[in-house]
């Protein structure tokens, strides 16, 4: 085991380094990107015939940072730290993992608070709308730049689940195996929806000034705590929510007003709040749309087998049973689709009771599956 | 899983060594409750058969990746009607026709997604369970039903002239039967009274039209 001393179990210090890629970029809306930085972090070494490479692609509000810390007094590890390190399901003793964060994101990436190269100013909503095959396209740049000729593994939860598959179908020679945790072929109407009432509370937000309140020195507080508020109920389960929350009072007593009285509303506010020092409201907009766009089968008269025609790779997929945002039946139309196309695929429904952030912790069912799996995956290419 | 654990020379379980020898070398197979993945990965590995098992057990379903076969959680009894009409050549169904729902409707299932099926279960017809409960008065427990009637799974426990009455309603095509002991062993008497001395039956079914 390489493990930090100061932090047992974990990669320990890590450090973003940045990929400065001299465009021009196309992207699906028809705009381009002149030049752009994608940010990211490794963890573990890269064998000597670089087949050890596991790409991890992050979801919604996820960025590069997947593992470790960044100081010796960092209070907190990269967001799949649980699940990322030495000895961890995803093993970085086996494994060389690599964490891009993707265009269009906030404090890595090049996003719309990045400087635009001509004007200097930031980009703000003059950043053009990115996809999930944008983002596949920018890290096979990535992959090439590393001397990797195919990922190993290619895994990723919810967003990033769709990004796996696009690498699948855009890039079937670059990766063995392919990870799809949490997601769906496509957002369904409620889905849409949701994301919907997030845009609206944040381009309705009389501090969004269209997208250019980084000039105006402030941000769209209310409209960002908004839309985390009402994303972070979808992720959690009733179930969840009941054994977290049930009615719980925060003063122990009712006051007849609307001020915050039960502790799932003080919750909700905190994560809101937090959410908004640490995120940017043009980005939120962005990744939301990549997610309403995500439907490789369009493409194909709507059949989603015929867009898995030609992948190559071998699934593993996972859903949890109590995640209503992308539920397991939704799982179930990726795998039914993939043995349509006689691909190779396996499929797990994890028994769980927190909801759509089930993903980012570890059931023994969760982990010994991906573990087992990836175990397999190291066994071929010997590492 | 009911039949007793015994393993062939080369370590495979013998009822499914038996169920191996009937499949073709190259083929599709849809293994419908596969345990830990033990057949699909040995025709994997000695008959280049492609393929996927079904499996509603967590445990199991690790056990199958640990061993690379394609294995999809997913409940028998919750339908198959998204697998395509004759996307298999095989379907395979070992030990577990009596545990399901509707064994019934998963026959029909099975017939219209495979182009052959291959279904084992435990015969009550065997005279030890005829004596159990004809003569004791009790629910049986032998080799082939290890279960007591409190803790088993078995809900549609049937015989071998049961199965085959099922068949000839459903005008199902019988294109093999192979009865055996507990201990995977087949002998004269039990190729001519079927249903009084085999303890497990295998079948392999067709479609009447496609025969």
């Amino acid at each position: 085991m390489t493990t930090h001393a100061d932090f047992p179990g974990s990669v320990g210090l890590v450090e973003p380094q940045t990929l400065h890629v001299d465009g021009p970029m196309p992207l699906d809306c028809g705009k381009q990107l002149s030049q752009f930085d994608l940010v990211y972090e490794t963890y573990g070494r890269l064998n000597a015939d670089a087949s050890n490479a596991v790409l991890i692609c992050h979801a919604l509000s996820g960025n590069h940072h997947a593992a470790g810390y960044h100081s010796e007094d960092d209070p907190k590890p990269g967001w799949w730290d649980k699940c990322i390190g030495p000895g961890k399901m995803i093993d970085t003793d086996r494994f060389f993992v690599v964490c891009p964060a993707n265009l269009g994101g906030y404090n890595g990436s090049t996003g719309p608070h990045s400087a635009h190269p001509e004007t200097g100013r930031h980009y703000g909503p003059d950043f053009p709308v990115v996809t999930v095959g944008d983002w596949v396209r920018s890290q096979d740049i990535l992959r090439a730049a590393l001397g990797i000729e195919q990922w190993c593994a290619v895994i990723g939860g919810s967003l990033g689940g769709m990004q796996v598959m696009q690498w699948s179908i855009d890039f079937p020679d670059r990766l063995r195996h392919a990870v799809v945790i949490a997601a769906a072929p496509k957002l369904s109407a409620q889905n849409i929806a949701f994301n919907e009432i997030a845009r609206q509370a944040i381009v309705t937000d009389p501090e969004f000034h269209g997208g250019r309140y980084y000039e105006h020195d402030v941000v769209p507080r209310r409209g960002l705590m908004l839309a985390r508020m009402l994303g972070h109920i979808t992720y959690l389960s009733d179930e969840a929510m009941r054994a977290k929350f049930g009615r719980d009072l925060r003063d122990g007593r009712i006051s007849y007003g609307f001020d915050v009285e039960f502790q799932v509303e003080s919750y909700l506010r905190y994560q809101g709040a937090s959410f908004v020092d640490r995120f940017d409201a043009n980005t939120y907009l962005l990744m939301t749309k990549a997610l309403d766009y995500f439907d490789p089968a369009h493409a194909h008269g709507g059949d989603l087998a015929k867009a898995f025609a030609p992948v190559t790779a071998r699934f593993m997929v996972i859903s949890f049973t109590s995640d209503w945002r992308f539920a397991p039946a939704r799982s179930r139309e990726i795998v039914d689709a993939l043995v349509d196309a006689g691909k190779q695929v396996s499929y797990a429904e994890v028994t769980s009771d927190l909801g759509h952030d089930d993903f980012l912790l570890t059931m023994p069912h969760y982990v010994n599956t991906l573990r087992a799996y990836l175990n397999r995956a190291a066994v071929e290419i010997g590492a | 899983m009911n039949t007793q654990t015994t393993h062939s020379h080369d370590g495979l379980r013998d009822d499914l060594a038996l169920i191996s020898n009937w499949i073709t070398p190259g083929a599709r197979v849809l293994d419908l409750g596969c345990g830990d993945g033990a057949l699909l990965a040995h025709l994997q590995a000695h008959k280049q058969v492609s393929g996927y098992g079904l499996e509603i057990d967590a445990d199991n379903v690790i056990e199958c990746v640990a061993a690379g076969v394609n294995v999809l959680q997913l409940d028998l009894d919750a339908g198959l009607e998204q697998f395509e009409d004759n996307s298999f050549d095989f379907v395979v169904m070992s030990s577990a026709l009596q545990e399901v729902r509707r064994p019934d409707e998963l026959i029909d299932e099975m017939l219209r997604i495979g182009r052959d099926s291959i279904v084992t279960f435990p015969n009550f017809g065997h005279w030890k369970p005829r004596i159990s409960l004809g003569l004791r008065g009790l629910m049986p427990v032998s080799g082939s039903l290890p279960n007591r009637w409190y803790d088993t799974p078995n809900i549609h426990l049937c015989t071998v002239r049961d199965f085959e009455t099922l068949c000839r309603q459903k005008q199902v095509d019988i294109v093999r039967r192979h009865v055996v002991n507990h201990a995977h062993r087949s002998n004269i008497g039990m190729r001519t009274f079927p249903n009084l001395l085999g303890e497990i039956a295998l079948y392999q079914l067709r479609h009447h039209d496609t025969a």
